[in-house]
């Protein structure tokens, strides 16, 4: 087989993005080693899905963008995101297409030295900071989506809290995809250093495109001894698009990560969300919701490794699946040898809206410790009649009282969104997938 | 037009097992009826099957609110016809507030154009649960969830108070209540007594009578109702025991739906 069939990027146009970017040389060869490498590497093992029947060829091609200097010169979809008045515009980096656009931090967060901006300008201004932690928690070389993943990305954002700074604020980025023959890959790193605390959220969003396109993100998080990072993801992009993303934290002694991502892509989905507990004491809290419908295929994936002594993980994942949508929803705590005192507890939630929804929870826990706890729940199943029955009993009508129980099953989740604006938008994202 | 409320000759069954063997009742608005009766006689089925619980299935009888057929309507259209059936078990429902659930039922009830404002809302909810010395804060809890069996009857009787219906069915409301509980959803229910609304209460124990004084009270075994009377029955029960009524009517087994 040829390199081209199965990784859909020539070496050229690889040389060519890192000259355009002006990219150190370091990086450059990354890029081309990774093209190679993804020639003879395997896609990743996605329990029970089989993605190698996916059109995981569509990365479309770089294409240049510019850059505005105002937030109304955003393209309009990306904008909407922010249909809020309220909404906070200080502190945003937005991607269209292949690159960044846009990127404002507040000054004082700058004096304090947070840095939030791109992470192509991150490269070019911070060079040393990017070399270190870049591809550090996300081998280029893990499997092939990873490595074309290292050879293409393009824009993403690049966040550094120094040490003891706390910063309150939501930084946020929106990536924006509306060219189906742009490659769309954005990389988040996010460095939190000692005793530092961060507030991220980004959107992924698409306006409605009838060719086929594949999004490939990986987002890497070093979360330094007793700093904190919350990190909250909103998935939402168009039916055509494969939306694969590797989510992967480094936490270190007493430092915490908490994620909270909401899936919901309206086209197939790989998505792991990883937190590596290295640090003694470290700990890690993972909310996932989804719905999917129509004929999505989606893979959800929440894992903790416990490395630390007295690491704690939680991880719940809560699901919707209508129509003909299917899931696959995993739970994975590994615990490993010398993790003594560690704790894990996961529970999976799917709900199934017809007879043709498909939901397979899988809890998974994998110890090598003996002095450790574990848990977990797992349930898949209808919309329980017993609590139809109380609501409609109270006059509430059978396809309002499904709405709210429907609703609620996901409420948890979303209000653990650090404002108001990302619980409204997530939904109406919820309401929208939802057919309301 | 006075409440008027019929149930003539009702029989349900669960699972292919006759439970309700053919149950006569008549109620006018401002009675209060009592129904006692050892466990497992059919008092709470009676209850699910006015209300329209999908696992119960009316097989034979008629129910009738002012004169329009009960039966014939579905759950939230029975509740928006006036009954209301305070649960023995009240259902715990994650991540839909207690005030949204409130205000979804009450709109229900008003019907759409016609949605009660927020603050209306509020004010009176706010009333209501001072009233039944609720900490306001239940208002945000997620409906049921993590209440204590007093605390769910309680919710109960709030949100009979803030729905206004003709007819309400109390399934066990005393249940789980301490003595002070008792007397605030006494009041509760005291305070909703009008010319309007008929009550039939479910209960056990002759206490939950001391507050509200029953005009009717019958006792269930079978499925069926085997006595009526009026307030001193309930004490004699208290008193004395189901025995006598057994003895009277040659009663051996008095509960429904064993072994058949
Ligand atoms: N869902 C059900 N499935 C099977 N049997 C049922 C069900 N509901 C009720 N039954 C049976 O019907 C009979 C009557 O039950 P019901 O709950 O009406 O009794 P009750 O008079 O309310 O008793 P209690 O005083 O204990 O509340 C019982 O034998 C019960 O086991
Ligand atoms: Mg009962």
């Amino acid at each position: 087989m040829s390199t081209e069939m199965i990784v859909p990027v020539d070496r050229e146009t690889v040389a060519a993005l890192s000259r355009s970017k002006n990219e150190p040389a370091w990086l450059a060869e990354l890029r081309v080693q990774a093209l190679e490498k993804a020639a003879e590497l395997n896609l990743p093992i996605v329990e029970k899905t089989k993605i190698d029947r996916w059109n995981l060829q569509a990365y479309g091609t770089p294409t240049s963008v510019n850059a505005v200097t105002a937030w109304n010169e955003v393209p309009a979809f990306i904008r909407e995101v922010f249909e809020d008045e309220a909404a906070d515009l200080n502190n945003v980096v937005v991607q269209h297409n292949s690159g960044a656009v846009y990127s404002q931090l507040q000054e004082d967060l700058k004096q304090q030295g947070v840095i939030f901006t791109d992470l192509e300008t991150a490269v070019r201004e911070h060079e040393a900071l990017v070399k270190e932690y870049l591809f550090q928690a996300v081998a280029y070389d893990e499997h092939r989506i990873a490595a074309i993943h290292a050879a293409l990305w393009n824009g993403g954002v690049f966040l550094y809290v120094p040490k003891n700074v706390e910063v309150s604020v939501p930084l946020q980025a929106l990536f924006g995809h509306d060219n189906a023959s742009a490659t769309f890959a954005p990389h988040v790193l996010i460095v939190a250093d000692s005793n530092s605390r961060v507030n991220y959220v980004d959107n992924f969003i698409s306006a409605e495109m009838s060719e086929a396109s594949v999004i490939n993100g990986v987002v890497e998080v070093f979360v330094k001894s007793g700093a904190q990072v919350n990190y909250a993801s909103i998935h939402h992009m168009g039916a055509q698009a494969a939306d694969i993303s590797y989510r992967r934290a480094h936490v270190e002694n007493d430092g915490r990560i908490e994620w909270v991502v909401g899936e919901m892509h309206n086209g197939n989905a790989v998505s792991e969300t990883t937190s590596i507990l290295k640090g003694n004491g470290s700990t890690s809290d993972a909310k996932i919701i989804c719905v999917g419908n129509g004929e999505q295929k989606l893979n959800i994936t929440t894992k903790a490794v416990h490395f630390g002594k007295s690491s704690d993980s939680q991880m719940i994942t809560r699901a919707v699946m209508r129509e003909q949508a299917s899931s696959i929803i995993n739970g994975i705590t590994k615990i490993e040898k010398g993790a003594t005192k560690a704790n894990g507890e996961q529970t999976e939630r799917v709900l199934m809206l017809s007879p043709k929804a498909r939901g397979d929870a899988n809890p998974i826990l994998l110890i090598d410790e003996d002095d450790v706890t574990a848990g977990h729940a797992a349930s898949a199943g209808q919309v329980n009649q017993e609590q139809v029955f109380y609501m409609m009993s109270r006059g509430i009508k059978r396809e309002d009282a499904e709405k709210l129980i429907i609703r609620g099953f996901l409420d948890p989740v979303v209000t653990e969104l650090p404002n108001e604006e990302l619980q409204t938008l997530l939904r109406r994202y919820i309401e929208r997938k939802l057919g309301q | 037009m006075a409440t008027q409320f019929v149930i003539d000759g009702l029989k349900a069954t669960i699972e292919g097992k006759e439970i309700l063997k053919g149950i006569n009742l008549e109620m006018k608005g401002g009675e209060v009826h009592a129904i006692m009766g050892p466990n497992g006689t059919g008092k709470s089925t009676l209850a699910s099957a006015l209300m329209g619980h999908p696992k119960y299935e009316v097989t034979d009888g008629k129910v009738t609110l002012d004169g329009e057929d009960v039966l014939e309507m579905e759950v939230d259209e029975r509740a928006r016809a006036g009954l209301f059936l305070a649960m023995q078990y009240p259902s715990e429902i994650a991540g839909v507030t207690n005030s949204d659930f409130l205000r979804s039922a009450i709109n229900a009830r008003r019907g759409e154009g016609n949605e009660i404002s927020l603050i209306k809302f509020i004010r009176q909810m706010e009333g209501k649960m001072k009233e039944l010395e609720m900490n306001q804060e239940f208002a945000h809890r997620y409906l049921n969830e993590g209440f204590s069996g007093g605390e769910k009857k309680r919710n109960e009787i709030l949100q009979m108070m803030l729905l206004d219906p003709k007819i309400v069915v109390l399934d066990e409301i005393d249940s789980g209540l301490d003595i002070d509980a008792l007397r605030i959803v006494a009041n509760g229910v005291n305070a909703m007594r009008s010319e309007e609304r008929g009550f039939l209460i479910i209960t056990h124990y002759q206490r939950l009578l001391n507050y509200i004084t029953p005009d009717y009270v019958h006792v269930m075994m079978q499925g069926r109702i085997v006595k009526s009377g009026g307030p001193e029955l309930a004490q004699r029960l208290e008193a004395e025991g189901y025995d006598w009524i057994k003895e009277e009517l040659g009663i051996e087994d008095e509960t429904v739906g064993q072994d058949e």
